[in-house]
């Protein structure tokens, strides 16, 4: 049993070395902390001890050294703070060229779709040394996408995308964890990411019997009958979706926004909610018609006919609450996963 | 209801609080805070008791990494039903209930509480909310943790939520009300004399504790009929479906349960702040400090809860904010700690088993506040959050440090409450049992929550690595159960065979300890009139000549 005994998490990407030198800088300064206050404690304890006769010097306080250990340690706290701030940005930052990988949680497996077509079910293979960006939302109840070896996690939610980004420093097999609880299987919500080395990967992905994503998405997207409004080739009662990723669009309430991951999924499932200005609310909600998966799809088409670049919000602030119109009845929730009540 | 049992030792026998009146509905028809809080102490013994057994077997199903004591459906509902019993219907009313209720009126030289009958009202708000959510456990039991994060425990589990959501919403009234009823009389009922700056500072993190009572409790309520709303009649609160946010819950759950962790902790720090004055024979250093600093806690208690959602998909700039109001709300507790360490200079120090206990709150609460700065900092909390580091971080405050607190207060006016001595030598070595045990328990879970093992996993068969720090854990929660078994043992020993205890037995400062042991009715046999500053050791101390000496 001891020789499969750590004490320490293998550190496998790049945010994981800023991870674990902030780590260790904490521990220090924390284990300082504690040596003084402990020290200070046994020492004043044995020191000072009831003696006969020896009776206790009354001290009021000193407004002076009340300063000092609120003044010093909020300077410390300070240091941290900004210390981890800057790691949390980073992590939270993808690249604006990283792989990108759509995921999809449910109870109680994580659904892996890349960007050339290969699925996968509780295992992501990727490349060593590129960014990755994991583009992930759940169909039921909230997830969280963690990877100890990378030191990331990051929420799934049902309803929208969250992003989480990693680059991947050394070959191996490392754990996928779910970290939020999700009901009865939530430890076997577990999983694998494989790093592999850039030429094991390529033959990986050309094992793929499916085509890229952004073709099946742009099947989709002729076969629901999408390309009828919003065309390309002439004006529709539908915006021109060419070249509209990444760019700024106005709304009809006047409210200008970036078209994202996130902007885009919410107008396929509620078209009424952030309508573009110009157009009318006649797009029917998609919701219950298409799965996560298919959304998943028609995003990464509408990226793939956009020439600006991809990079998105970390996380977008929530949808507007506002917008009950055009949103559909619970039951009809694809893939079957039953909503009790 | 044991003590009502005390056997009459003299021939003539004082009349006290315990004795003027006999008989069950003596007890549960009282309006005296002191019997109140003897209801209190054995409910809350019950539950403390029920949500340790949910801890013993979860430990002994992380014995083996393999799922193999319970099914998972039912270890889901073990960490939910003792998350529950324990935040809700232990640590909550542990301190302010039992010896808050005890001692608020005492300490301040009042009768009673401002409403003696709300006081009853809230025991059985909270006796009502207990047996429902027995009944709960009992039939069924809830699997959403006692977070019940939506749209899990709105759309998705079918276990009887909305049962331990009205049990929770009742016994949040009984926490109302006992807060409510602080509030008042600590402003309306000081004895003549008894001004703000005299005050214990027990008193002043009780009042600190009130105001989140008063204004944090009824959020966690309001959620909860929200949660109830939305399972029964799909609102679209919570739903994103419906156009709702299930983080909206979250910003809603946090804002009352991190306030909660000061319910629990400040009383607590108001518990140790009584008890090392007195073991040291000295005032406290800094008495507006640590006064202030209870206030300043209670305040930006309100505004750190975010910090729980850092990986939620909340914006990172909100993240920033709340990570810095987290280094914020440190600075106080720091200063309580150095103010408290300040104090032993130059002392007095005895080794009584309540100053046990407060050194071990000091160490203890040290850890648990060192390692929310890991927490707090937003690189880090990214990698540790929902592992066994944060487990193993708010158990260091909420049991290293809260309940280590209530055990110290618990023995410190043991004799004051039941008019006995507990037996020292029992009660320094359970001291030492529960401080040994704890850190045995869950030292190791900062290391396997680094190393990456997710909270509220039922089975790791896929990381049998995290195993020896799993069994070391497992060992120390035993040593744990039998430090806490003691003390129940030899306190109810104590009562039938304790050695009566003077009115002062510590020559303690406080009103409390003016009167008689265990009090009368009333308190006082005339009301005090107060000419002196809290924790004036240095009179109490004073050779007989020069000063009275108010021990028999």
């Amino acid at each position: 049993m001891l020789n499969n005994f750590p004490l320490w998490p293998e550190s496998a990407s790049t945010i994981a070395h800023r991870v674990d030198a902030l780590y260790i800088f904490l521990l220090i300064v924390a284990g300082m902390m504690a040596l003084l206050i402990c020290a200070l404690v046994i020492y004043f304890a044995a020191r000072f001890r009831s003696r006969p006769g020896v009776r206790a010097e009354q001290i009021e306080g000193s407004n002076a050294l009340e300063i000092t250990w609120s003044v010093i340690p909020f300077l410390v706290f300070m240091v941290i703070f900004a210390w981890g701030a800057v790691v949390y940005f980073q992590e939270r930052t993808p690249p604006t060229d990283a792989t990108e990988v759509y995921v999809v949680a449910k109870q109680w497996m994580w659904k892996v779709e890349h960007a050339e077509g290969q699925r996968e079910i509780n295992e992501l293979h990727v490349p060593v040394g590129r960014d990755v960006k994991l583009i992930m939302t759940s169909q039921d109840v909230i997830h969280s996408f963690f990877v100890p070896a990378f030191r990331i996690k990051q929420d799934v939610l049902p309803g929208r995308y969250t992003v989480e980004w990693f680059h991947a420093t050394k070959p191996g097999t490392y754990h996928l964890f779910c970290a939020e609880y999700c009901g009865t299987q939530h430890s076997g919500m577990v999983g694998s990411i494989v790093v592999l080395e850039p030429a094991q990967y390529e033959a990986w992905v050309n094992g793929s019997p499916n085509g890229p994503l952004s073709a099946t998405g742009e099947k989709m997207f002729a076969e629901l009958g999408c390309s009828s409004c919003h065309r390309s080739d002439m004006p529709g009662r539908g915006p021109n979706l060419q070249g509209v990723f990444g760019k700024p669009v106005e709304l009809a309430d006047g409210r200008t926004l970036t078209v994202d991951e996130n902007y885009l999924r919410e107008s396929i499932l509620d078209p009424g909610s952030k309508r573009v200005r110009g157009f009318q609310p006649i797009m029917p909600t998609f919701q219950g018609l298409v799965t996560e998966e298919q959304v998943n799809a028609l995003v990464a088409y509408i990226k793939s006919i956009s020439t600006a670049g991809t990079r998105i919000g970390a996380n977008a602030m929530p949808s507007a609450v506002s917008a009950s119109e055009g949103s559909v009845s619970s039951a009809a929730q694809p893939n079957g996963n039953q909503v009790q009540q | 209801m044991s003590a009502t049992n005390v056997v009459p030792q003299q021939q003539f026998e004082r009349e006290t609080y315990l004795n003027k009146v006999y008989g069950m509905w003596s007890w549960l028809l009282t309006t005296d805070h002191k019997r109140i809080a003897l209801l209190y102490l054995i409910s809350i013994t019950f539950f403390f008791f029920i949500g340790g057994f949910f801890a013993l077997l979860i430990r002994l199903e992380l014995l083996t990494p393999a799922g193999d004591l319970v099914q998972a459906d039912t270890y889901n509902k073990l960490f939910t039903q003792h998350g529950m019993v324990m935040v809700f219907f232990f640590l909550i009313p542990s301190i302010p209930a039992v010896l808050g209720n005890f001692l608020v009126p005492m300490m301040i030289g009042a009768k009673d509480l401002a409403f003696p009958r709300i006081n009853l009202l809230s025991w059985y708000l909270y006796i009502i909310g207990g047996v429902i959510m027995l009944h709960c456990m009992m039939t069924g039991g809830v699997d959403t943790g006692w977070t019940f994060y939506v749209p899990f425990s709105t759309n998705y589990t079918n276990t009887k939520f909305v049962e331990a959501g009205i049990a929770i919403f009742i016994a949040g009234f009984s926490s109302i009300l006992t807060g409510l009823n602080f509030v008042v009389t600590i402003h309306r009922m000081r004895a003549p004399g008894m001004t703000w700056s005299r005050l214990p500072l027990f008193i002043w993190a009780h009042y600190a504790t009130s105001i989140i009572q008063l204004l944090g409790t009824p959020v966690i309520a309001i959620t909860i009929v929200l949660v109830a709303c939305e399972r029964a009649l799909h609102l679209g609160i919570f739903d994103p479906r419906l156009g709702g946010d299930p983080l909206l819950f979250q910003h809603l759950f946090w804002f009352y349960s991190h306030p909660a962790v000061y319910i629990m902790i400040l009383p607590s720090m108001g518990v140790v702040t009584e008890i090392i004055p007195c073991f040291s024979r000295k005032r406290i250093f800094g008495y507006s400090f640590v006064a202030f600093s209870s206030i300043a806690i209670a305040v930006f208690g309100f505004l750190v809860w975010a910090h729980h959602m850092f990986v939620a998909g909340m914006s990172v700039y909100a993240g920033l904010v709340f990570s810095f109001l987290s280094y914020a709300v440190a600075v106080p507790s720091a200063i309580k700690v150095f103010n408290w360490t300040a104090t032993l200079y130059k002392g007095s120090i005895h080794y009584d088993a309540p100053m046990l206990y407060a050194f071990g709150f000091l160490g203890l609460f040290t850890i648990g506040g060192l390692t929310g700065l890991f927490l707090a900092a937003l690189g880090i909390n990214v990698h540790v959050t929902d592992t066994y580091f944060v487990v193993a971080h708010f158990h260091y405050i909420m049991v290293g440090g809260a309940v280590m607190g209530y055990l110290g207060g618990i023995h410190f006016w043991w004799p004051k409450i039941s008019g006995k001595l507990y037996p020292e030598g029992w009660a320094r070595l359970a001291a030492l049992i529960v401080f040994l045990g704890f850190n045995l328990t869950f030292f190791p879970q900062f290391v396997l929550g680094y190393m990456g093992m997710p909270r509220r996993y039922w089975d790791y068969s896929h990381m049998p690595e995290f195993q020896v720090l799993n069994v070391l854990s497992t060992a120390g929660a035993t040593v744990l159960g039998v430090g806490y078994l003691l003390p129940m043992i030899y306190l109810l020993w104590s009562m039938r065979y304790g050695k009566p205890a003077s009115d002062n037995p510590w020559n303690a400062a406080g009103l409390e300890w003016k009167t008689s042991s265990p009090p009368p009715t009333d308190n006082f046999k005339e009301e005090p009139v107060v000419t002196w500053e809290a924790y004036n050791y240095e009179e109490l101390d004073a050779p007989p000549q020069a000063l009275e000496v108010p021990v028999g």
